[in-house]
């Protein structure tokens, strides 16, 4: 009797020893990132109070009047490009994965090196898209071909989620359609897509999300630390109404001019790094919100 | 066909059971059938004629082979790589041969409707299940949509119960009536053959009974095929039945004088239930 009791204290005794050494280490990680957003908060937030200011400026020598006029409209020019190039190329590829190329060693081979391509550095990116973009096809970095570097390099992230998407349709749902005397284009337009809408959003949305924040890729083909300039307006007064000339401006985006401003001699930029830093954080976690959103509508909706 | 359900039900199974031979058309016949799963053999020189407007079941012990052929009829098994077949399935009155290489597989299914195991409704509206045949053929006006989504919606007996939901999700539908669903999206399209997989395996004795009356009001309009795992449905509803056995067709007769005198003694075996 006196053995059991011992025995259930001892291994009560190491319950609680784990509990401590658990606790501990999402207490570090928990408070690393608080530290963070604070500093971040206690440096940024008196310029990004003055937010007209902060907002609507170009960068200049004079920390103050510095803005991020320049870099969030680079980023958001460079990631409508990688957007529209990269979702119909991801879910393409996909689809065609999935549905349409046979099952043999090769398409094995394809598989494991998207999942790969996946994990392969960013900078890698910045360096083939150099090669390509730059000695190849002889273009000077712009905002099409930022765009189109980033979309390199989250080609594999929508690759992935949307096969993961199309995986996770019953073979019933599929047996049905073709059953019905579908065609593979009738069943992946009527089903396989609308079905797998949801995760294919979730999943450009967080590679969207990685995007915005990379600076490796864009300052390997050469993107401004600044840029004196907006670039053209697209939408234009008369007709065609449409203007690509924006495509081939300069760019700077959030993460560079960040960069930028860590990298001044001057310590007060540093206050502007970090009010630059907190934009880019709502950002990404309003994009990743927006995920999380999207995801759950669609669970509700669709049940197998 | 309500209170006394089923002992009318009994009594018209008992009048429309007839044999082979006085039945008439054959809607279609399955000759020296085999059937590899790559280097599985799954069907073994299979032969079975189906009376037109009459329902076959086919019994057997799981993995029997009965789906395989069930398959068959719509080259379902085409899907998959690796699979082969050897034999003919000829379809009447045309001649067709459904196996063949020349006949797409897509003809087949436009030919034949399909119910499978579990309820497997779209996640659309109650009314687009069963429209969805019709625009897979383009079929796309408006009035001629509903009436037959309605026409199909009271062939498999839920028009009544759905009419006034029909924008509804399907999945707010119970087990048993998405599956009187998915057989009404199989009809809407005026099948040849209609193809039943297992349709009750996933359903409560109500929902089942519900079913099998719909089954026996269907062959009406149309040549019915099921494979069932419930010998007792197969004698409720079939006019004719066959017996498989690792991938053979054992014996096959009309329902009748199949469960009363078996021919073989492995049909008597499974009937009274020794093994399966």
């Amino acid at each position: 009797m006196n053995d059991v009791s011992r025995l259930i204290a001892y291994r009560k005794r190491q319950d609680w020893w784990f509990q401590i050494v658990g606790a501990l280490c999402t207490l570090v990680g928990v408070a690393t990132l608080v530290a963070l957003i604070v500093k971040l908060m206690l440096d940024g937030l008196p310029l990004l109070m003055r937010w007209r200011v902060f907002l609507f400026s170009n960068a200049s020598y004079m920390p103050d009047e510095s803005g991020i006029l320049m870099a969030w409209v680079g980023s958001l020019c460079v990631m409508l490009v990688t957007f529209l190039t990269a979702v119909p190329l991801g879910v393409g590829a996909a689809i065609y994965l999935e549905e349409y190329a046979k099952k043999n060693r090769f398409t094995d081979l394809i598989e494991v090196n998207i999942s790969n391509l996946a994990g392969v550095p960013s900078i890698t990116y910045g360096l083939m898209a150099l090669w390509l973009f730059g000695y190849l096809l002889g273009l000077s970095s712009s905002v099409l071909v930022g765009g189109l570097t980033l979309s390199l390099l989250i080609l594999p992230i929508i690759i992935v989620a949307t096969r993961e998407a199309l995986r996770s349709i019953p073979q019933a749902i599929r047996e049905a359609a073709y059953a019905a005397g579908a065609t593979k284009w009738q069943t992946i337009w009527y089903h396989m897509l609308p079905y797998s809408l949801g995760g294919i959003a979730t999943g450009t949305i967080i590679a969207m999300s990685r995007a915005v924040g990379e600076t490796a890729p864009l300052i390997v083909i050469g993107a401004a630390g600044w840029v004196s300039n907006l670039p053209p307006s697209p939408v234009t007064s008369h007709a065609p109404f449409l203007n690509f000339r924006w495509l081939n401006a300069d760019f700077t985006v959030l993460p560079i001019q960040m960069f930028t401003w860590t990298a001044d001699p001057d310590p007060a930029f540093q206050a502007n790094a970090a009010a630059a830093g907190l934009v880019l954080i709502v950002f990404t976690l309003s994009m990743n919100a927006a995920a999380i959103i999207v995801r759950y509508r669609v669970r509700q909706k669709l049940k197998w | 066909m309500n209170e006394s359900r089923p002992a009318t039900r009994a009594g018209a199974v008992a009048a429309s059971r007839t044999d082979y031979a006085s039945s008439g058309h054959l809607k279609a016949e399955v000759r020296g059938l085999n059937f590899f799963y790559g280097q599985r053999h799954a069907l073994k020189n299979v032969e079975l004629p189906i009376p037109e407007r009459t329902v076959t079941a086919l019994i057997g012990p799981s993995g029997c082979g009965k789906s395989t052929l069930l398959r068959c009829f719509n080259r379902m098994h085409d899907l998959y790589p690796g699979n082969r077949y050897e034999g003919e399935i000829v379809l009447q009155p045309s001649g067709v041969n459904i196996l063949s290489p020349a006949v797409d597989p897509m003809e087949m299914r436009l030919r034949t409707g399909m119910v499978f195991q579990k309820p497997n409704p779209f996640p659309k509206s109650i009314y687009e299940n069963v429209a969805y045949g019709l625009r897979l053929r383009f079929v796309n006006k408006r009035s001629l949509l509903e009436e037959r989504v309605e026409a199909a919606l009271r062939s498999a007996a839920l028009w009544d119960e759905v009419k006034d939901r029909l924008h509804q999700s399907a999945f707010k539908l119970s087990g048993g009536q998405q599956q009187r669903l998915c057989v009404a999206r199989a009809l809407a399209t005026g099948p040849e053959i209609l193809l039943l997989d297992e349709p009750t395996s996933a359903l409560d004795p109500i929902a089942t009974s519900r079913i099998e009356d719909m089954i026996f009001t269907l062959k009406e309009q149309v040549t019915i095929l099921m494979v069932t795992h419930n010998m007792e449905q197969a004698a409720r509803v079939a006019d004719f039945t066959a017996f498989m056995y690792l991938g053979e067709l054992v014996e096959r007769g009309a329902t009748s004088q199949f469960f009363q005198n078996p021919q073989n003694e492995l049909t008597e075996k499974y009937l009274t239930g020794s093994f399966g």
